[in-house]
């Protein structure tokens, strides 16, 4: 028994002198968001069977208070989407754990994986002990493709309203009091290109329950799983 | 009837046609007894009796030209394999004359009488009735079963028995030692089709030849077997008078007969029929084509489309096609639910084209499908547009928002999107055809860069396009609803 000891206290000294962090366990995820989230593998992962990107970068909501998701119009919608709330906030891939300011009020980006096709933002929020209601969030991933793809379309469901885009290119608007519904909305045709592809979305929500789900369908509506998620 | 006489039909005709809902087809549409519409190498071909027929080169506009030798009465047509077989009858005179009849097959390799391969093979008789018999050998109608390549015959008419016989596919003679078959009675005018593992018998009833007050339409039974028996729908045997109506008078037209069933596409039928009088064309006998429906497993002729205002319905969610527009909230009209009213409840007024349309955009407008609200950017005025020519059942059509000219178009990208005002581009006209289950596809006439046929489709609940018309996917289906 002491050799034993011994060896296991040889062996924790090592790793902690290689710098090896595995042993380290990642914070745990408050609340009920075990139910909902884990933390991000190390490795790139892909889509789920369906196609549904799971891993995705989320900025604490900003507060944009409504009381109904009613004003959610397309001109509305163009306004809060194009308004700037912190640097960089259309081109910058963040790191999990970066802070931004926004009105003065520090928020955190968080890498989650969703154990779940959709990507439950109230439990996010309500979790992390952050505003619920009249919020404004953004998502951030990365896909990588070995090859281009050609026609297909970013389908996506949010509650409520939201925008997206690729590399910078608003690719679709979902406007009004909407439900999360599976590709309640696609693109126009697209093409992802080799390497990377930044998916951004920005997701706005009055009273309610707030979520989204995003997958890539083919030209005949079958999901398109030949590619990969990025570490985060 | 001289040519000077059609050619005042037709104006007349013009004229009332830009007033009244396209229902039958334009041009010289004129023919009694037509028989079953055949394509060939892009142009379509019917025969009549009294030798000759009609060619459209799109299926709406008609003329003659068709080439049928042998006279005689009611023919109809089957392709077999690259050869037409045409059947035709030669009437011992009919109604109070005699019942001497013959029917007699005749093939060609095309049906172009301007094609150097254009010659008939010399007509051989095929079935045939004596005055004593309790059958009138006319009328003849075809059928290649696609089960099992059989080729079979029916004919007669009111003068006593439908009859059935079997002929050779390759030769279109009787089949040797064949006998016929009694599988109807007191009806003429049949045709033989099969669907989904049943025979139907078209016959038709009614008054024949008697214009405006023709009575004539077109009933059905059907079987497990081609031979019989064929029950209507109530399980009449139509060797006892029985079946069930696909179509009688409508549309200004009496006098429907001489069924014949064209496949587009899957989900895709047309039926078509002569009415023996038009009463917007003098009375004159015309060709018609009408969408065929299949109800429970019964066909029926479904409507010619009508101009009107609609909702455009996707069947994929039930969502409303609509401008991406902001939604214009309305005041006024809320309540306290659970509080008891007591003012007057007044109407509310409809929101209207001028309280939105300054927040639109003068520019092109994309289109998404949304919750219907009969709000101005979900109304839909479909508009006839009869010199762009069009198709087996319609004209084509413009489809602009209600009270505007912005115009519903295709684009090179094979998506859609609304075009300030109407140009009368060939990617801003539509073709709206009733499928056999009710809903209908709309397909542009042409998309901008693209050979083949798109149709409008729901690719997201929320968002359409153009694609591939697939009759299996709710997608590529669409209803209009009256606002």
């Amino acid at each position: 028994m002491i050799c034993f000891h011994f060896r296991s206290l040889q062996a924790a000294l090592l790793l902690a002198m290689s710098g090896i962090s595995a042993y380290a366990a990642p914070p745990a995820l408050p609340g009920t968001m075990p139910n909902y989230f884990e933390q991000p593998s190390g490795e790139a992962v892909a889509p789920d069977s369906e196609g549904f990107i799971r891993r995705w970068l989320l900025l604490e909501p900003i507060e944009k208070p409504n009381r109904s998701n009613t004003v959610f119009t397309d001109s509305y919608l163009r306004e809060a989407f194009n308004t700037e709330y912190f640097k960089g906030q259309t081109t910058v891939v963040p790191s999990a754990g970066k802070v931004v300011k926004v009105d003065g009020k520090k928020l955190r980006w968080h890498a989650l994986d969703s154990k779940l096709f959709n990507i439950k933002l109230f439990r996010f929020a309500s979790n992390l002990e952050k505003p619920v209601y009249g919020v404004l969030f953004w998502a951030v991933t990365v896909i990588d493709c070995e090859e281009e793809i050609k026609d297909v379309r970013l389908a996506v469901g949010s509650n409520s309203a939201s925008m997206w885009w690729i590399d910078g290119e608003e690719v679709l608007l979902l406007s009004g009091d909407r439900r999360m519904v599976v590709d309640d909305a696609m693109s126009r045709r697209l093409t992802l290109k080799k390497g990377r592809n930044i998916i951004r979305g920005a997701i706005i929500n009055g009273p309610g329950m707030s979520d989204f789900c995003v997958r890539f369908v083919d030209d005949k509506g079958a999901p398109v799983t030949g590619f990969t998620v990025e570490k985060l | 009837m001289t040519m000077d006489a059609i050619f005042k039909v037709t104006g007349v005709t013009a004229m009332l046609l830009t007033s009244l809902s396209a229902a039958s087809q334009i041009g010289e549409p004129f023919i009694h007894d037509p028989s079953t519409v055949m394509e060939c190498d892009g142009k379509y071909y019917t025969f009549g009796t009294g030798g000759g027929g009609l060619i459209s080169d799109d299926g709406w506009s008609w003329h003659g030209g068709a080439v049928r030798p042998g006279r005689g009465a009611a023919p109809d047509a089957v392709k077999i394999g690259d050869r037409y077989l045409v059947a035709y009858s030669a009437t011992g005179g009919g109604l109070g004359g005699s019942h001497k009849g013959s029917v007699l097959t005749m093939w060609n390799k095309t049906l172009d009488p301007t094609s150097p391969d254009f010659a008939f093979t010399d007509p051989v008789e095929v079935a045939w009735s004596e005055d004593g018999d309790d059958c009138d050998a006319i009328d003849a109608g075809l059928l290649l079963d696609p089960t099992d390549g059989r080729l079979w015959l029916s004919y007669g008419t009111y003068f006593g028995f439908i009859r059935l016989v079997e002929l050779d596919p390759a030769t279109g003679a009787r089949v040797e030692g064949n006998q016929p078959i009694d599988i109807a009675i007191d009806c003429e005018a049949t045709d033989l089709i099969y669907r989904d593992g049943w025979y139907y018998l078209l016959g038709t009833h009614g008054t024949c030849c008697d214009g405006p007050n023709s009575t004539y339409n077109i009933v059905v039974g059907r079987s497990r077997n081609v031979t019989g028996p064929y029950l209507d729908k109530l399980g009449r045997d139509m060797l006892k008078g029985g079946g069930k109506m696909v179509i009688a008078a409508r549309d200004n037209m009496t006098g429907a007969g001489h069924f014949g069933r064209y496949i587009e596409d899957e989900g895709v039928e047309k039926m078509s029929c002569h009415f023996e009088a038009d009463f917007n064309r003098g009375g004159m006998s015309v060709l018609a084509f009408y969408p065929l429906l299949w109800r429970d497993g019964w066909p029926v002729a479904g409507e010619a489309f009508r101009e009107g205002t609609y909702e455009i319905e996707s069947e994929r969610r039930g969502y409303a096609l609509e401008l991406c527009v902001d939604f214009q909230r309305m005041e006024g009209g809320k309540h306290r639910f659970w509080e008891p009213v007591t003012e007057p409840l007044e109407p509310l007024k409809l929101q209207t084209l001028d309280d939105v349309i300054g927040s639109w955009s003068d520019g092109d407008i994309n289109l998404r499908i949304g919750d219907y609200m009969f709000r101005p950017h979900q109304k839909w005025t479909v508009t006839a547009v009869p010199e762009a020519g069009g198709y087996l059942t319609s004209p084509y059509f413009k489809i602009t928002i209600e009270g505007t000219e912005r115009a519903l178009a295709a684009t090179a990208d094979a998506e859609v999107v609304t075009v300030p005002r109407y140009t009368g581009g060939p990617e801003q006209l539509w073709r709206i055809e009733q499928l056999v289950d009710g809903t209908y596809r709309i397909m542009p006439k042409e998309v901008p860069g693209h050979d083949g046929e798109l149709v409008l489709m729901s690719i997201a609940d929320s968002t359409p396009t153009l694609g591939k018309f697939d009759f299996n996917s709710d997608n590529c289906k669409w209803r209009f609803r009256k606002p």
